[in-house]
């Protein structure tokens, strides 16, 4: 027998497995579970995006694209970059439409790292991107934040975790899995040691119309971050597309242009027709995303005073589709409360710590799920906390 | 009339699922039980809340299947109460689940539900068409429902095809 381990290579066999994998392996087998533990929208993507991919496909729009996409849904893009964060980007030299979000972030970290330098990454954050800097050759570096600055990193702990050879920070706001909204200032403070030490900031903006208290500012549209900055967004959460796997990204030309090498190089185009349904979602979607976010925004509210209410402590997140309340009181690693929660009670939440170190202690729950589904699941929840004896005090919302 | 934010929202949450227990609602919207209580109040009394009907799929039901039919009736207005007079003749029969002033080729849209095409047949043209200002009927039965009210009866889409556990 031939150990075919052999073949792989030293990064491959290296790279560790995702966190949530083993969670779902186990959740997938049961039944009657309330799942908590979906990162993406309950809802189906509006029809009319659908209806006009349909129509693209039957009018024969099945060839290649331009490398970066179709002019007519980059300008689509500009438009709405625009007119949305006041951010200028030419359709014509850039912006990228890629394979999801994810494609993108792959094309930033691919075009701007040179072996060994160094993305200082946010946590606890989207399970890739550690995996993403280490394939494009560079070094992750995790930088924890704490609840009690309602997980925002600040100035002095990037500062700290500096060293010659970091090249980029990574920001993704409102942030998966804590659902934390970085607002203005929070975005200045970060900007200024951007610059004052010469980094590159790659933010990931794809949760950025799933904000609920606060107007969204783009890192991009601070002064003296424009040619610093790669912008990251798709249409996976706003419009509910997650399936189609389109993102984009814009940034100043020259980044552009060595993005696009890589992307003409490894995937050619984004498919055809779903572009098509893409530049019908940025046309004509605006209503059914605001339809969207009120549905989000009053599940939140609900589940961060039910979670509080029977004794999970969580802060109210501006934005995103998570909660992550504290476990701590219960004594439990997050790995042991999420499992038994899902054998004893089958709710299925995701454990913080596959979000990163800093996540220990955190469960993420998604509210991407119907009310009755959610009040199922409080229900479940309370039962189980009250199964472990836990002091179940209520605790104060903080707004 | 004009309503607060927080009003907005409340019939918004109603007009999806009146169901809703108050607490429930109070979490939604960060209000106290008392001010949702107050609110929710204020709209009925007002009557920017009518009623709370659910929708039910009678053709379900064994024995209970109906029929219903949408007429377009075309009226002579009369000077002083122009269709309303009429339109109040109309919807008062409990037959009439349904009756609207439109726009274009006819005058009245009026929903008749019975027991049967000719409960339905007889009561059109013994009750509607004799009525004097009705100058002429059109009846159209309907043979299925898709959607009611924004409600799709019976989708393909109510299923949950996302995975059970993703980053």
């Amino acid at each position: 027998m031939i150990d075919v381990n052999q073949f792989l290579s030293k990064t491959a066999a290296e790279l560790p497995p995702s966190g949530i994998r083993k969670f779902f392996d186990v959740a997938a087998q049961m039944e009657n579970v309330i799942s908590l533990g979906v990162g993406e929208p309950d809802f189906i993507t509006p029809w009319s995006i659908r209806d006009e991919t349909i129509a693209s496909i039957e009018e024969g729009y099945t060839s290649y694209t331009a490398n970066p996409g179709l002019l007519e849904l980059r300008q689509e893009i500009s438009n709405y970059l625009k007119n949305r964060f006041n951010i200028e980007y030419d359709p014509k030299n850039q912006i990228i439409v890629t394979i999801g979000a994810s494609q993108a972030l792959d094309l930033a970290f691919r075009a701007i790292l040179n072996p060994g330098e160094e993305v200082l990454i946010i946590e606890p954050a989207f399970v890739s991107y550690p995996a993403l800097v280490t394939l494009a050759g560079g070094k992750p570096v995790q930088v924890g934040t704490k609840a009690e600055n309602g997980f925002k990193v600040t100035p002095e702990q990037i500062e700290e975790a500096l060293t010659p050879n970091t090249k980029a920070i990574l920001i993704c706001s409102p942030n998966n899995p804590t659902g934390t909204f970085l607002n203005k200032d929070d975005l200045t403070k970060i900007a200024e040691v951007a610059i004052k030490h010469n980094l590159v900031v790659i933010t990931d903006e794809i949760y950025a119309e799933l904000t609920y208290d606060e107007d969204y500012v783009s890192m991009a549209s601070l002064p003296g971050m424009y040619e610093r900055t790669i912008t990251i967004n798709g249409f996976s959460k706003a419009f509910a597309m997650t399936g189609w796997r389109l993102g984009y990204v814009a940034a100043p030309e020259a980044l552009i242009q060595a993005m696009l090498k890589i992307h003409q190089y490894t995937t050619m185009c984004a498919p055809h027709m779903l572009q098509h349904g893409a530049i019908e979602a940025l046309r004509n979607g605006k209503d059914q995303v605001e339809e969207m976010q009120r549905s989000y925004r009053r599940r939140r509210n609900y589940i961060v005073s039910s979670l509080n209410e029977i004794g999970l402590e969580c802060h109210t997140p501006g934005g995103a589709f998570y909660v992550f309340p504290s476990i701590k009181n219960t004594g439990l690693t997050s790995q042991e409360f999420a499992e038994q929660l899902l054998k004893k009670e089958r709710v299925a939440v995701v454990p913080g710590n596959a979000f990163g170190e800093s996540g220990e202690g955190y469960i993420r729950c998604s509210y991407a799920t119907s009310m009755e589904q959610l009040q199922e699941a409080i229900i479940r929840i309370d039962r189980f906390l009250k199964s472990l004896n836990v002091k179940q005090e209520q605790v104060a919302i903080e707004k | 009339m004009k309503l607060t934010k927080e009003e907005l929202e409340i019939l918004y949450i109603l007009e999806e699922n009146h169901r809703l227990s108050t607490g429930v609602i109070a979490k939604q919207t960060q209000l106290s039980e008392e001010k949702v209580e107050e609110i929710i109040k204020k709209l009925e009394e007002n009557k920017v809340i009518v009623s709370y009907p659910a929708i039910i799929d009678w053709s379900k039901v064994e024995g209970q299947e109906n029929v219903i039919a949408m007429i377009e009736v075309n009226v002579t207005p009369k000077r002083g109460v122009g269709f309303d007079e009429v339109a109040e003749r109309i919807y008062r029969f409990p037959e009439v689940s349904s009756v609207y002033l439109m726009s274009g080729a006819f005058d009245l849209s009026v929903t008749v539900e019975g027991k049967s095409l000719k409960e339905v047949a007889t009561f059109v043209s013994e009750k509607l068409s004799t009525i004097d200002s009705v100058v002429s009927t059109r009846t159209h039965f309907i043979l299925k429902k898709y959607k009611h009210d924004g409600v799709i009866i019976e989708g393909k889409e109510n299923k949950d095809r996302r995975m059970v556990v993703s980053p």
